[in-house]
């Protein structure tokens, strides 16, 4: 037994070195009451103290003071993180979960090697989700996959269920086509009197998987009286690359998504809640400069722009479901206005989904790191999404509508998976056609 | 200390490779519950899922001599759930099933490692409740509940846990598993369940509980009463008491606290204010109309400033969610602290008040106040900073000096935390030696070998003889299990 240790550790780094080391005020904030640990959902399925928020702080707190070395076993309680930051969510202390995972995530990658086969991995992910040009040829040849038959047939014959990984990936293909959109506008006037202008991020995967919501979103806003400025060129802004600790890519792309969001806007929109989150949190990351606060603050959800606007809705006779996406919910604490836009639609009954703001296992590219883990948190958020006996779940981001859509077509639960603005488009009087109006 | 290979084989066959922690890192996060002051890694951490699981290890444990540590969620604020002499953990937040609810009866039967707010949680929508509510409900277990005798702001009028737990099924020291009470509660024989419920694990290991369920009340006002000052607060609470009144819950919170929650939570309480009184009515609601009037008019009386009733339950759920998250939320008044526990009779709580406000001044540190002052329960926190020289040895002193105060006082120096290792010392100025080395012949009965939670609620003073000599501590034949 060893009496009030901590009193030695004062100002050290320990395992860490400076560049971008987790916060030590941060990390001293945990009182250690572990109000956080049934909110965690790896905690929910392990019950195990290291697989806690709590427990993971005090491993990095343990790094910091030098007790224990970013090991091989550190690193995969690190990894089993979802980064849900549901934690945060929970913690009256306010430590600053997020940040502290993705700094710590930092010095991993740059220091704790991994196996070839790992780094690869997670390279070709973000390799091809954050760039679109790849992911739309990947997504050609999986439309081939499926046309073919080739898909029936490797679903058939189990021949994937070895391979934990891929199979997961191969699991997450949507059913259907996104079906090609023609590309937006660069400008799109508002309707009506005019409230503003904004810009819209068209994020990696919901620009080519959900090519509907991204022509949604900005239908809605000119509805709601905004000219939308869609910016060519625009990038990724570097939310997985924060994730997976590639903190450094992460500034180079935020810093090109800045520069080609003008200061003439008065929001920066976005409909994919891990691109919100992670844009909001560019001051953190890029430094206290003026254009970069003054671009975190104009960065809005898009359902909380149309919450505030009088869209006029018509009927839609429908019982509809909210699945809270962790980075609305506890990266932007954005819970209130999605809700208050489905239910504004006359005729819709909304329904509270149980634990609606525990992760669905999606979380950026975890669900196909760790496959067994999203697989257990998917199988429970369908069970939850069945006993409410909607016919239409909606949430706010593209790996959320992947995942929930993939869980409910694999356990033959009958629901239609949606981003809200796509609930919200059909509610609109002149329908959506192809891409636009 | 290391566990012998062929030990950790044999624990591994009985909880399974998942359910068997035997890494330094996923260890060392196992070495303190909420008080971090103590610390001390297992050797090894079992997370069971069955009662035949954890009497197997309990008899692993007994055959090799291996000191056996129970921990629920790990939120105690005594070092119950740290292994000061290693050995093994067993943590029961596996066992997390209510096996039984019985409304007719009034009551449930749940494992262990059950979540306390998840009870209510299941049965609210049927008008019932689980009473015993520490602030830690929405995350402490029943098991850890029952094992420290937890208490809360409710239980004022509703009693602590020990008045709520009906029966228990125990695998005790000895490795044998035992029913003791059950649902009937009158019932022959020794009151062995109040025997075992606050006994911090050093008799057994619980697998099951049985729970009374109460019924939910007609009506529940709750409001907040605002003074400048802890002696204001602190002469309405006597008051209050005086009169009559058994209010639901009587919290009060002080000046520091507030801050910490308004910053932390923004739950509705007054920055700048001295103190507040959280007052809760509840009952039928004629009953809870008179009984405000009368505790608003002593609250006036007492100069308070201002009283505000919650307008909603949304409102009521703040407050509360504030009250509850207060000590979670310290993080933001101070990087350490120390948290005190005594109690003192309800009639010398003013006193007691004054002379905090006086300890708090004497050693330079801020003392943050947030208890059940019905109870006359002091939860005093004394905030420091170890990174500067000389704090936590004040800390330490102040924390001794309002020990003693209380205890002059005619008080006691735990209310509802728990003894741990943070109080059994201190049990010696409480009770004479007789006392307990009759506890410890008590101990030896469900624990011949000395095995269960060694160091913690008995104090291993060498006057108290050899009773309190855990094992691991240079009883063992060398080699027994290192």
């Amino acid at each position: 037994m060893s009496i009030g240790s901590e009193t030695q550790a004062a100002g050290r780094l320990g395992a860490f070195d400076l560049r971008d080391p987790p916060d030590m005020d941060g990390i001293r904030a945990c009182v250690h009451c572990g109000i956080c640990l049934p909110q965690c959902p790896t905690y929910r399925v392990l019950g195990e103290e290291m697989d806690s928020p709590r427990g993971r702080i005090y491993l990095m707190r343990a790094a910091a003071e030098g007790r224990v070395g970013l090991t091989r076993t550190l690193v995969h309680h690190l990894d089993l993180c979802l980064g849900c930051r549901a934690c945060e969510t929970a913690c009256p202390s306010g430590v600053p979960f997020g940040r502290l995972l993705e700094a710590t995530r930092g010095q991993i990658a740059r220091r704790a090697p991994r196996p070839l086969g790992e780094r690869l991995l997670s390279g070709a992910l973000l390799g091809l989700f954050t760039h679109p040009k790849r992911l739309g040829w990947a997504l050609g040849a999986a439309r081939f996959y499926r046309r073919s038959g080739l898909q029936r047939l490797v679903r058939a014959t189990r021949l994937l269920a070895p391979f934990n990984r891929l199979r997961a990936m191969e699991a997450l293909l949507p059913a259907t086509s996104p079906g090609g959109h023609r590309p937006l506008p660069e400008v799109v006037a508002a309707r009506g009197k005019q409230r503003g202008t904004v810009g819209l991020l068209l994020g990696c995967v919901q620009r080519l998987a959900f090519p509907r919501v991204n022509a949604e979103t900005a239908r809605l806003l000119t509805w709601a009286g905004y000219e939308v400025l869609i910016p060519r060129d625009q990038g990724c802004c570097g939310a997985l690359h924060l994730h997976t600790g590639r903190i450094d890519e992460a500034r180079v792309l935020a810093t090109h998504l800045l520069a080609r969001f003008g200061r003439e806007v008065d929001f920066i929109v976005t409909n994919s809640a891990g691109c919100g989150s992670a844009m909001r949190e560019y001051p953190h990351w890029l430094g206290a400069d003026r254009d970069v606060e003054a671009f975190a603050l104009k960065v809005r959800d898009v359902s909380e722009l149309l919450a505030e606007a009088d869209l006029p809705l018509q009927r839609l006779d429908l019982t509809v479901t909210y699945h809270d996406p962790c980075h609305l919910a506890h990266g932007q604490r954005v819970r209130l206005e999605p809700r208050k836009l489905l239910a504004a639609i006359p005729g819709v009954r909304l329904v509270e989904l149980a634990d609606s703001d525990l992760c669905c296992g999606s979380a950026g590219v975890y669900s196909l790191l760790e496959p067994e883990m999203a697989d257990r948190l998917l199988e429970w958020k369908v069970q939850r999404i069945a006993a409410t006996g909607a016919g239409i779940l909606a949430t706010g981001n593209p790996g959320c509508l992947l995942q929930i859509a993939r869980g409910c077509r694999e356990r033959g639960v009958a629901i239609e998976v949606l981003h809200p603005v796509e609930l919200l488009g059909r509610a609109l009087p002149e329908p959506e056609r192809n891409g636009w109006r | 200390m290391a566990l012998a290979q062929k030990f950790l084989r044999d624990l591994e066959a009985i909880v399974g490779r998942d359910g068997l922690v035997a890494t330094p890192e996923g260890r060392l996060t196992y070495e303190c519950d909420m008080h971090t002051f103590y610390k001390g890694a297992p050797d090894a951490v079992c997370l069971p899922t069955s009662t035949e699981q954890v009497a197997s290890v309990v008899r692993l444990c007994l055959e090799a001599r291996v000191p056996l540590v129970p921990r629920g969620s790990g939120t105690g604020l005594i070092g119950g759930a740290m292994a000061p002499y290693g050995g093994v953990m067993v943590s029961t937040t596996r066992m997390n099933r209510i096996l039984d609810v019985d409304l007719p009866n009034r009551c449930a039967t749940v494992e262990p490692g059950l979540i306390n707010l998840w009870l209510t949680n299941a049965v609210k929508e049927r008008g019932y409740f689980f009473a015993p509510d520490p602030s830690s409900q929405m995350v402490s277990s029943i098991g850890g509940n029952a094992s420290t005798n937890a208490g809360g702001p409710h239980c004022l009028k509703y009693g602590i846990t020990v008045n709520h737990v009906l029966g228990l099924e125990v695998v005790t020291g000895a490795g044998e598993v035992v029913r003791l009470g059950g649902k009937v509660q009158e019932r022959p024989g020794y009151d062995l369940t109040g025997v075992v419920v606050g006994s911090e694990g050093t008799l057994g290991i619980l697998t099951q509980v049985t729970v009374r369920l109460l019924h939910a009340p007609e009506a529940v006002k709750t409001a907040l009463a605002v003074f400048s000052s802890v002696e204001d607060a602190s002469e309405a609470v006597s008051g209050i008491i005086a009169a009559g009144i058994i209010p639901a819950a009587l919290e009060l919170l002080d000046a520091p606290i507030i801050r910490a929650i308004e910053e932390g939570i923004g739950a509705g309480y007054p920055k700048g204010a001295g103190a507040v009184l959280l007052i809760e009515l509840d009952g039928p609601r004629a009953e809870i109309e008179t009984q405000a009037r009368r505790a608003a008019e002593i609250c006036r009386d007492r100069q308070a400033l201002e009283i505000r009733v919650a307008r909603d339950d949304a409102e009521r759920a703040l407050l509360w969610k504030g009250r509850k998250e207060a000590a979670g939320a310290v993080g933001r008044l101070t990087p350490n602290w120390l948290l005190q526990d005594a109690v003192v009779p309800r009639s010398k709580l003013p006193q007691i008040m004054r002379e905090v406000v006086a300890i708090s001044r004497r050693y330079g540190l801020v003392i943050a106040n947030v208890f059940h002052a019905g109870d006359g329960n002091l939860h005093p926190l004394i905030c420091y900073d170890d990174r500067e020289p000389g704090q936590l040895e004040r800390a330490v002193q102040a924390n001794e000096e309002l020990l003693r105060a209380c205890l002059a006082l005619g008080g006691s120096v735990t209310g509802e935390h728990g003894v741990g290792v943070d109080k059994a010392k201190s049990l010696t100025l409480q009770y004479a030696e007789a006392d307990l080395n009759f506890m410890a012949r008590l101990r030896r009965v469900f624990d011949p070998q000395n095995v269960m939670n060694p160091g913690k609620l008995l104090p291993s003073h060498p006057a108290c003889g050899e009773a309190f000599q855990p094992a691991g501590t240079g009883r063992l034949p060398a080699g027994t299990w290192v």
